[in-house]
């Protein structure tokens, strides 16, 4: 053709020199050099994997709560194995020959060429005598790693377990897990799993034809130390951790308690719990069997995932947005004939106390004082607005926290729900008002909340207006990392001069002759309160306290929930103040520690009765409100709603029988 | 009708290509199957859900493929050229936002199951939207507003691809410099573009000042020898501050522009270091199971080294770490045999074609194919950076596979026909 037809052989004659220069480079590495990379005979390199250890977690005071325990595997590669010895192996591990062969089958078919677990974590007995007899068995080999360890047995649920990897585990990691790792699977395991899990070593060996070890591979150059994990400070206080779940023995509830000034959890306590050490080990898979067959599922974190009615623990923040509107104020009273009349039904007070002030209202529980305080809250914009008003004021309690998650960091929250206008309108279409939904006021209505989100709303009092993220790990690492969103202050849009005569209020309710839980009184340090009574459609109404101390810079705020347990002053308060008092004394003293040994032998677990009966509805006594069948209508598809409300029909207790202990009043303190 | 003209067209493809080109596949299927073969389960029979089960797949609808570019009309790819390359450009852009994350960049289109990677259609839009440019305008790249169209063309798709970023991708564009060459493009560009490769390199191994040293002395004595002559000094002086300048933007580069990876990734080739935990695990695992296949190699599945994850990526970018191992020199020879032979079989083919745009179109395959097999076993070997390219029809992949086979398949088309008009 051209005279450019001739570069075709300069593109040819370039690919043919390239093609040389590979194949003289392959030349070179395939049969003339056997020096630079490992020598072509039939050396093999194999990977022996090190484990790193899991960070360790200390309480606030530096005391090491969760730490690790050497633990030895016996580890086999099928194929190299030689007939041995069946019955020397099996004495020095405690184990009878079937087992010895059983194993063996099961690691065969794992896989033949890989090393695979033959014992796991063997005694340290066990290994001693192995190591003497090990060259007797060939293909055997040991394995060191570190297995979890929590020292005071407490708080299982917080920190949640460690687990062999599962398939799933490895192909959702992408590369990262292979199977033998360990990987936190629930709780501060699980969220602060890529801090604690540390990273894996590698050392290569060198194996010659006969499979003997020839020493590591270079020198060592390419194997890399095991890393371990990054240490944890939590802001757990571990002495009312543990005291607080002895308080809660036998009984089914939440605590949590939370530093107001910085939003770290200084216990959270969650019963029935159980031993975190039980799901370590051999026996994990048993335990963890029991456990989620425990009818009373202790697996279950209620702090975040129990939804609970708030009760007139709510009372506060009614007062507080009342006064922030303006519809009241401070001297604001309302009469109260011991009813409140929403339209022709009744919702009933404890008390007869006729021309009642805000602060009495709130140390006096007064269900009229505050239905008035919503009425007048509802309607302010005038009755043709209700929906709007209402909408509004759901919006201002949501930035408490209500009605979404608080994004605590250990896994699972629930959000808990909380009607907002949409919700009515497809319950009622467009006819509701004030009166349909007034058990809003008492915390009593469409509302349910964690106590956590319970406790989180007390800190915001405690604050006098904002909350820092609640959160069990205050730092990690060496270097005490702090995570952002944990220093930053959400204020909930209340001013701060309105918090004083609430607080007043609170203040009373512990402290003052008629109060509602002054038999919970501390000496020498001004709690502020509130208990409730949280009606239980299923069972005897639970028992609620919340509150905070000392009323001046306070340094814990606290809700405890006692399911089943009947009045607030009886159970949750006394709860409360013991756990208040050795936050900031160091311990319980005087006639009170007797009140502390009194508390942990009550049993208030319900009775378990079989689910396949149906749930009764009780009429409970403290708070009756009178449903209209609309109301009744949403409350029972309310329970067939997923979470706590359908599961404790499960646990629902049998009406005034002996299994339960005796829970008058005058019984509690002396 | 349609089968008699599908005969007259089958009967004028060449053969002899698509013999290499199955040879080639059943290559890739036998080391797949071999890289991610294990001991334990070999009783398991034939697993469909596997790398080499899929593989099989992929290498059965890319045959259908083939066979049905071969019926279509070849004067089809000419006309939708611009089309073709505008949808690899939307693509390439639609990449960059819902791509989704492979090893560092954003390379695939997740579309159900199956992951799309647009880099691989790219080549032959630009391939054909190249071929159908020369043959339009004839351009014979002595002007400078040819070589910037044509620039352009080839740069487009690259710039896009080094976004993602997927450096060895974008690399296998510089393909197109030798269909341009073929078609007129001076020797002086390749010759230049050699010489930043050499000063790239030195300017790694020597010190600046030295190179910079070394270019002055060579200057001044070319131009002493040619004193009399006035043009070929102002041009080397020229030369000369340009090579300068370009030691120092490849400092430059080097530091601000590329990533840290990727330093260590040329470091590591140029010796310079020698810390081979990370970056240089995979060459260093690649090149001892490679080196210890020898002359025969270890047989077939009975590479130890490319068995449990040393190699990683084994069967896709280190799968010549399979055949290296298993097969020996013996049988990596034949492996880059069937290559050298495909590649000069190709260029001989687009040389017998009365088309422009067929021996365009032509050379542009032969070159990507080239860069591949060059960037990849290089890699392998440990004679160029990491660069994680696929060797064509071995590696595990579909999209892939079947763009190469799109590739050839369409050119063996052009090619049946050539005696009738594009
Ligand atoms: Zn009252």
């Amino acid at each position: 053709m051209d005279q450019l037809f001739n570069r075709k052989y300069i593109v040819q004659g370039l690919f043919i020199v390239i093609a040389i220069i590979l194949l003289a480079k392959l030349f070179y590495i395939q049969i003339i050099s056997d020096k630079a990379f490992l020598s072509a005979e039939s050396n093999v390199l194999k990977k022996k994997y090190k484990y790193p250890a899991r960070g360790a977690i200390l309480d606030r005071n530096g005391k090491v709560i969760v730490q690790n325990e050497p633990v030895y595997d016996l580890m086999v590669i099928p194929n190299e194995v030689k007939p041995f010895d069946t019955l020397s192996l099996a004495t020095a591990l405690d184990i009878t020959t079937d087992d010895v062969r059983k194993n063996l089958r099961k690691a065969r078919a794992k896989s033949n060429y890989q090393s695979t677990p033959f014992v796991k974590q063997i005694s340290v007995q066990s290994y001693a005598r192995l190591q003497e007899i090990m060259y007797r068995f060939p293909g055997f080999s040991t394995q060191d790693r570190t297995i979890r360890h929590y020292p005071d047995s407490v708080a299982g649920q917080l920190f949640g377990y460690v687990k062999e990897v599962s398939n799933d585990d490895i192909e959702k990691s992408e590369g990262y897990y292979k199977p033998g790792d360990y990987k936190g699977k629930s709780g501060l395991e699980r969220s602060y799993e890529e801090v604690l899990r540390g990273e894996r070593g590698v050392i290569n060996t060198v194996y010659d034809a006969k499979n003997t070890p020839q020493g590591s591979y270079a020198n060592g150059k390419y194997d890399i130390n095991a890393v371990s994990g990054e240490r944890l400070i939590s802001g757990i206080d571990i002495r009312i951790q543990k005291l607080g779940e002895e308080l809660m023995l036998n009984k089914v509830g939440a605590i949590v308690a939370i530093e107001p000034a910085t939003g770290e959890i200084l216990a959270m306590i969650s019963s029935p719990g159980y031993d975190p050490n039980l799901l370590v080990g051999r026996d994990q898979g048993n335990n963890y069997m029991n456990l989620i067959g425990n009818p009373y599922r202790p697996s279950l974190v209620r702090p975040i995932q129990g939804s609970y009615p708030p009760g007139s623990s709510f009372k506060p923040i009614d007062a507080l947005i009342g006064l922030q509107e303006g519809v009241i104020d401070p001297n604001t009273t309302f009469n109260c004939p011991g009813y409140y009349m929403a339209g022709n039904h009744k919702v009933k007070c404890e008390h007869v106390d006729g021309n009642i002030s805000m602060r009495k209202g709130i140390a006096r529980s007064c269900n009229t004082y505050f239905c008035h305080v919503f009425q007048n809250l509802i309607t302010r914009n005038g009755m043709k607005n209700q929906r709007q008003t209402y909408q509004d004021w759901r919006d201002k309690v949501a930035k408490f926290g209500f009605g979404s998650k608080l994004d605590v960091d250990i896994p699972f929250e629930r959000p808990g729900y909380f009607y907002n206008a949409d919700h009515y309108d497809k319950v009622y279409g467009k006819r509701w008002g004030y009166t349909t939904v007034i058990s809003q006021a008492i915390g009593q209505g469409e509302i349910t909340a964690t106590p956590l989100q319970i406790a989180n709303a007390m800190a915001i009092i405690a604050n006098r207006g904002y909350y820092l993220k609640p959160h069990l790990i205050k730092a990690i690492g060496d270097k005490n990392q702090v995570k952002k969103e944990y220093i930053k202050k959400n204020y909930v849009g209340i001013d701060a001069k309105h918090f004083e005569p609430v607080i007043d209020g609170m203040q009373d309710a512990v402290n003052s002759g008629w109060g509602t839980a002054v038999l919970s009184r501390i000496p020498n340090i001004i709690m502020c309160g509130k208990t409730g009574t949280v009606q239980n459609p299923h069972g005897k109404n639970h028992s609620v306290f919340i509150g905070f101390a000392p009323r001046d810079n306070p340094k814990i705020a606290i809700a405890v929930i006692v399911e089943n347990a009947g009045y607030g002053s009886i159970y949750a308060a006394p709860i409360a103040s013991y756990m208040v008092e050795k936050y900031i004394t160091g311990q319980v003293t005087g006639s009170r520690a007797a009140g502390v040994e009194w508390m942990k032998k009550q049993n208030l677990l319900p009775a378990i009765i079989d689910k396949t009966k149906k749930v009764k509805l009780t009429k409970t006594d403290s708070l009756n409100i009178k449903k209209t069948d609309s109301i009744k209508r949403i409350k029972d598809s309310l329970i067939l709603k997923p979470g706590i409300t359908s599961k404790s029909v499960v646990l629902k207790p049998i009406q005034s029988k002996p299994a339960l202990v005796n829970n008058k009043p005058e019984t509690n303190q002396k | 009708m349609i089968q008699q003209q599908g005969n007259r067209f089958f009967f004028n493809v060449d053969w002899i290509t698509v013999l290499i080109y199955i040879a080639l596949c059943s290559i890739g299927f036998i080391n797949i199957y071999a890289s991610i073969y294990n001991p334990d389960k070999a009783a398991a029979g034939f697993d469909f859900g596997s790398s080499y089960g899929k593989q099989l797949i992929y290498v059965i609808t890319g045959l259908i493929l083939g066979l049905s570019i071969l019926l279509f009309d070849g004067r089809l790819f000419n006309v939708f050229a611009p089309f073709i390359y505008g949808i690899t450009l939307i693509l390439l852009v639609i990449v960059l936002f819902v791509g989704r994350n492979v090893g560092g960049n954003q390379a695939w289109i997740p579309l159900g199951s199956f992951r799309l990677q647009p880099s691989e259609f790219a080549k032959f839009g630009t391939a054909l939207l190249l071929a159908r440019y020369v043959s339009t305008f004839n351009p014979k790249f002595r002007d400078i507003k040819s070589i910037f169209i044509a620039a352009i063309i080839v740069l487009a798709p690259l710039m896009l691809i080094m976004l993602q970023p997927d450096t060895g991708s974008a690399l296998v564009f510089l393909a197109f410099m030798f269909p341009m060459y073929r078609e007129g493009l001076s020797g002086y560009f390749l010759l230049i573009f050699l010489g930043m490769i050499v000063l790239f390199i030195a300017d790694f191994l020597v010190p600046t000042y030295i190179l910079i040293l070394i270019l002055v002395t060579v200057g001044g004595l070319f131009i002493y020898a040619n004193k009399r002559k006035q043009k070929i000094i102002i041009s080397t002086v020229l030369v000369t501050l340009v090579a300068v300048g370009y030691l120092f933007l490849v400092k430059i580069a080097y530091t601000k522009v590329l990533e840290p990876h990727q330093r260590t990734r040329i470091e590591l080739m140029l010796g310079l270091k020698t810390d081979n935990k990370g970056a240089g695990y995979n060459v260093i695992q690649s090149q001892i199971a490679i080196g210890s296949g020898q002359a025969t190699g270890r047989g077939f599945l009975q590479g130890t080294q490319t068995k449990y994850g040393y190699v990683p990526e084994q069967s896709t970018d280190f799968i010549f770490s399979t055949i290296g191992e298993e097969w020996g020199f013996a049988g990596c020879t034949v492996v880059i045999g069937l290559y050298i032979f495909l590649l000069l079989r190709l260029i001989n083919l687009a040389e017998r074609q009365r088309s422009t745009f067929s021996r365009v179109y032509g050379y542009s395959v032969a070159c990507i194919l080239f860069f591949h097999v060059f960037i990849n076993i290089g890699m392998t070997i440990g004679i160029i950076p990491v660069i994680g390219i696929p060797l064509p029809l071995i590696s595990y992949g579909g999209s892939s596979l079947w763009s190469f086979t799109i590739l050839l398949f369409i050119f063996l088309k052009l090619d049946s026909n050539r005696m009738g008009f594009i």
